[in-house]
């Protein structure tokens, strides 16, 4: 690791100055991906701003049409929250499964959702569900935040300070993981709000993505088999040592449909 | 009078200790005056090196020393030697390249040791570190074995790339009778490579006194005495009365701490010339790059049977893989402890093995856990399973009319197994794992959407690695005997030193449980030291699971020796002749009367020799003894893996493990199953998720826990065990060892699962999920 200066703001208007003060400096959430990469050396950053001790990012709203989510919130506490597990359950289960226990008590939402891992959990939920990511600027909708490859629609210091889900009339989230690293291989998220059904899809592609086939299949009807025969394309799709462009294809098509009997359920 | 202690779950008495973060390993000795030390390694798998710029790196804050392979050419640092020299089919020495400490005008293997940075802090040498910029010409490399041949050549003393080329067997008369054989079943397939990982990466601390003109290292070794003969007589030339080779608490090996590393000799070299404490402790990065690696075969393999499915004649034809340098033990890897178990269970009368042993660019491999077995055992037993399909056989019945019944048995591959009874596990593995309700479950399986599969191996392994001069003959360049001492206190409280090295095995526990039990002492009376060459009379370490068979044996040796001398002392007091009197668990008594002496009596009458028969006898209760095994120890068993495919998704789970060994006598029946559960959760881990691969290039693609799956809890079931009991007939504890037999029989009972609930011939391994899916998309 490279030395770099350490800021504590306990506040998001000290926060956001500091980032505007230094070029190179990061925000830090949870530390879960940033901190491994200061580590190999790979990431390194003048300054690290940390944000765990802003309490204004550490709320935590559970209402009938909507849960809100501060950015700080950790995977743990919204795999716990009674009221993320009435209104949205397979939101609460994805964060159950995110990782491994170290990571889910010190990964965020918001450093999940600005980090933009292609195989992270949450951007499935983040699709699927039409969130709204609100940032210290504005609110930007699920379908124009994920760019790309670890890219955002997020600008430079821009700050994510909290994620709204609506809560869907029912929803479930299958992952196939990663053996060695618990990542998602791939991982999809069904929401039916009633007539509207919306299908994320994490770790097939360069960033989350919607499967529209899918979507407007189960809308016509909720069922597995509406998916079962969506064969779904290769191309563009990951490739590496775990899973070709072709598995991961058939994966999906099978990660949606156990998804729907899952929701269903 | 104590209860026996020998056979009993004693509680781990070092668990105390681990369990509350106070033991000692090698990175928490911190010495005054302590410099750290970080290496370059190489980027490329193949390169030469044409200029190394250190200015840069010599400037920055707080640097000591920088220094290259031309300093240790310099300062006529050897290269590190082989212990085990192969002899070829041509009757010619293999081929051994001098392997530098730190490279010297050429890399071979990424991750290689290019140069070394010492400074005042861990932090400052990684920064000056970056600043050294290696100009190199990178070279076509190979990691493929069987390309090996053909590529351009790694080592000038092997232009071919090849080690040796080395057979075992009559081929002819194999050959012969595959020509007349009824059935032959043939199998081409990769034991993968695997990378150990153990829990404490790899660490070194050394430091050099003046005013004793000596070295102390402390390092994380199996086998410090080695550690420290391999280093001072071979490589630096220094006076082995004049280094102390410290290992202290370390957390698991594997085999991969058995050897000598580079890093070692060259913080115990720097330490002299910088006159300050150097340590290194291993990235989990660098463990992956530079601790060596295991098996990398690639085979084929045949079974020739005649119609009723007895076995005629195997056939094996195996490139072994060492990576870019000889490590310490490679050479009898895939040769001395690999084609001399091809007879496992079996009367198989005729074996041919040929070795081609061939250098790659890839990190040095030697032994890990099982070392030879588990890939001899693999050969074996997916014969076995898939000749029995093959023919209609039932596999189980197809081994019973194979089995080795009489014993002792010379194989025709050189091994003369001293007992067993191979019937007896099988018969309790298979009640133990219901074979008999497996077609019920496979069906109910199958409602699932779920493919279900059993798969047999009954595995055989040699252990106690012996005798030394044996050994010798077949090329071994070390003894392979242990020591042991046995030091009564004039309390009658014991220390025991041990040349066996403790690093997860439980010896502190065992070892104490043997000799509580032979003196009758309670448990707490008796202290295990090892891992230090300035405390242990001598030791050849801990590998092979060689502890309790050599090591255990040394130490009974020694005891015999004390009991003895206490009778002398005991007749004295007693005023009884020595004949007369017996010892029984702590006291000894003149026969036939009430008349005794306990052990502590005797004890402190060694020790405060007032009445004592100084005239005969010399004063004090302190023996030690060498023991040089027989014969190695055999123990075998038979596993049963039970499968579930998901057919959607390829993915494998095991849904039952049941494991039946004989390991002959046990001391302690919860180290043991703790040793099975390890060995199969690798053996596990090989087959189902553990592939260590290089790109065509030579890059490491599985360089961290991102990519490289070790097995979790969640990935093994609820193992169910058992043992029978053949006591070992050349040793006084009738002992065999354990530590390995679960890695070498996991494999070919998991892959022998797979492949039946798939009904293919062959998968490679490790049968992720993505191979099991392309395998059945290919079959539909």
């Amino acid at each position: 690791m490279h030395a770099f200066d350490y800021h504590r703001p306990s506040n998001v208007k000290e926060a956001l100055a500091l980032a505007s003060r230094k070029d190179e400096g990061r925000y830090l959430a949870g530390g879960q991906s940033l901190v491994q990469a200061m580590k190999l050396r790979l990431s390194s950053p003048t300054d690290l701003i940390d944000l765990n001790a802003i309490g204004d990012l550490k709320a935590l709203k559970a209402e009938s049409d909507a849960v809100t989510i501060g950015a700080m919130v950790r995977h743990a506490e919204v795999a716990a929250s009674s009221g993320v597990r009435k209104a949205i359950p397979a939101l609460a289960s994805l964060a159950g499964i995110i990782g491994d226990r170290q990571v889910r008590h010190m990964g965020t939402l918001g450093g999940s959702l600005a980090n933009n891992d292609p195989a992270a959990d949450y951007p499935a939920a983040v699709l699927a569900l039409g969130a709204t990511i609100v940032t210290d600027k504005r609110k930007i909708e699920a379908d124009k935040f994920f760019k790309g490859l670890y890219e955002t629609a997020l600008g430079p210091g821009e700050l994510i300070t909290a994620v709204s889900f609506p809560v869907p009339k029912r929803a479930a989230y299958m992952k196939f993981k990663n053996p060695a690293s618990r990542f998602a291989i791939v991982g999809v998220f069904v929401a039916d709000f009633g007539g509207k059904v919306r299908v994320g899809v994490t770790g097939a592609g360069p960033c989350a993505f919607r499967q529209a086939d899918m979507e407007k299949a189960l809308a016509a009807k909720f069922a597995p088999e509406s998916v079962a025969s969506i064969k779904v394309k290769a191309d563009g799709l990951n490739s590496d040592l775990h899973a070709s462009p072709e598995y991961r294809a058939h994966l999906i098509t099978v990660m949606a449909k156990r998804a729907v009997e899952a929701a269903m359920k | 009078m104590t209860a026996p202690l020998i056979g009993a779950r004693v509680q781990r008495k070092e668990d105390y200790r681990f369990l509350t973060g106070a033991g000692m390993y090698t990175d928490d000795v911190a010495l005054p005056g302590q410099a750290y030390a970080a290496f370059v390694r190489s980027p490329h798998a193949h390169a030469r090196i044409k200029k190394i710029a250190l200015d840069q790196a010599k400037k920055s804050p707080a640097v000591l020393a920088v220094y290259t392979g031309a300093d240790l050419a310099a300062a006529k640092v050897g290269g590190l030697p082989c212990g085990w020299l192969i002899t070829d089919v041509n009757g010619q020495p293999m081929k051994e390249p001098p392997y530098p400490p730190l490279a010297q005008g050429k890399v071979r293997h990424v991750g290689e040791r290019v140069a070394v940075v010492i400074a005042e802090s861990l932090a400052q040498a990684r920064d000056a570190a970056e600043l050294i910029e290696v100009d190199y010409e990178v070279l076509p490399a190979v990691v493929d074995p069987v390309k090996a041949k053909g590529a351009p050549a790694i080592h000038e003393a092997a232009p071919d790339n090849a080690c040796y080329v080395w057979a075992l067997g009559d081929k002819a008369a194999v050959d012969g009778a595959f020509a007349k054989a009824a059935h032959v079943t043939k199998l081409d397939f990769v034991n993968n490579r695997l990378i150990p990982n153990a829990i404490e990466p790899r660490a070194a601390n050394a430091t050099y006194s003046r005013a004793e003109a000596g070295y102390t290292l402390y390092v994380a070794s199996q086998n410090p005495h080695v550690e420290r003969l391999l280093m001072t007589a071979f490589v630096l030339g220094l006076p082995e009365n004049k280094v102390r080779v410290v290992a202290p608490d370390v957390g698991g090996g594997f085999g991969s701490k058995i050897y000598l590393y580079p890093e070692d000799v060259v913080v115990t070299w720097a330490a002299k010339q910088l006159n300050r404490p150097v340590k290194w402790t291993a990235e989990r990065t660098e463990s992956f790059v530079s601790d060596a690696h295991g098996r990398d075969h690639v085979t084929t393999a045949e079974l020739a049977l005649d119609r009723d499915g007895k076995f005629l004649a195997l056939r094996v034809r195996t490139t072994a893989n060492l990576g870019a340098y000889l490590s310490t033990f490679a050479s009898c890897i895939p040769t001395i402890l690999y084609a001399t178990l091809l007879a496992g269970q079996y009367t198989t009368p005729l074996i041919y093995c040929e070795v081609t042993a061939v250098f790659t660019n890839t990190t040095p491999v030697d032994a890990y856990r099982g070392a030879g077995r588990p890939e001899a055992t693999y050969v074996v037993e997916r014969l076995v399973e898939t000749a029995a399909r093959e023919m209609k056989l039932d596999p189980a019945g197809i081994r019973r009319k194979n089995f080795i019944r009489q014993f002792p048995y010379q194989t025709p591959v050189a091994l003369c197994y001293d007992t067993g009874n191979y019937e007896a596990t099988l018969d309790a593995v298979m009640k133990m794992a219901d074979v008999a309700g497996f077609k019920q479950r496979k069906e109910e399986s199958l409602t699932k959407g779920k493919l279900r599969g059993l798969g047999y191996a009954c595995y055989i392994e040699a252990c106690g690695i012996a005798p030394s001069n044996v050994a010798g003959s077949l090329g071994a360049r070390a003894g392979l005997f242990e020591a042991g001492e046995i030091r009564v206190h004039p309390t009658g409280t014991v220390t025991v030193f041990t040349g066996s090295h403790s690093h997860g095995q439980g010896h502190e526990t065992t070892f104490a449980q043997v000799v509580a039990d032979r003196l009758g002492l309670p448990i707490e009376n008796v202290d295990i030291v090892h891992g230090d060459t300035s405390k242990v009379l001598f030791g050849m370490g801990t590998y092979g699971s060689r502890s309790i068979a050599v090591g255990g044996t040394a130490i009974v040796k020694a005891l015999d020796k004390i009991v003895a001398k206490g009778r002398k002392i005991a007749a004295h007091l007693l005023e009884a002749a020595e004949a007369d009197i017996e010892y029984d668990r702590g006291v000894f008594k003149v026969a036939g009367t009430d008349k005794q002496k306990t052990f502590g009596e005797v004890a402190f009458a060694a020790y405060v020799p007032h009445n004592y028969p100084l005239d005969k006898l010399e004063p004090g209760l302190n023996e030690n003894a060498f023991y040089d095994p027989a014969n190695f120890t055999f123990p075998a068993g038979s596993y049963v893996c039970e499968v579930e495919v998901d057919r959607d998704t390829g993915a494998t789970q095991i849904v039952a493990f049941t494991a039946v060994d004989d390991f002959g006598k046990i001391i302690n029946p919860m180290i043991v199953e703790g040793q099975v559960h390890g060995g199969l959760a690798q053996g596990i881990g090989q087959a189902l998720t553990e592939g260590c691969r290089y790109d065509s290039t030579g890059q490491l693609v599985t360089g961290s826990f991102s990519d490289y799956a070790i097995p979790r809890a969640g990935d093994v079931p609820l193992f169910k065990l058992d043992t029978r009991e053949t006591p070992c007939t050349h040793n006084p504890l009738g002992v065999k060892g354990c530590g390995e037999a679960g890695a070498i029989g996991a494999p070919a009972a998991v892959m022998n699962a797979i492949t039946d609930a798939l009904g293919v011939k062959d998968l490679p391994m490790p049968a992720t999920a993505q191979t099991v899916w392309r395998s059945m998309h290919k079959a539909a």
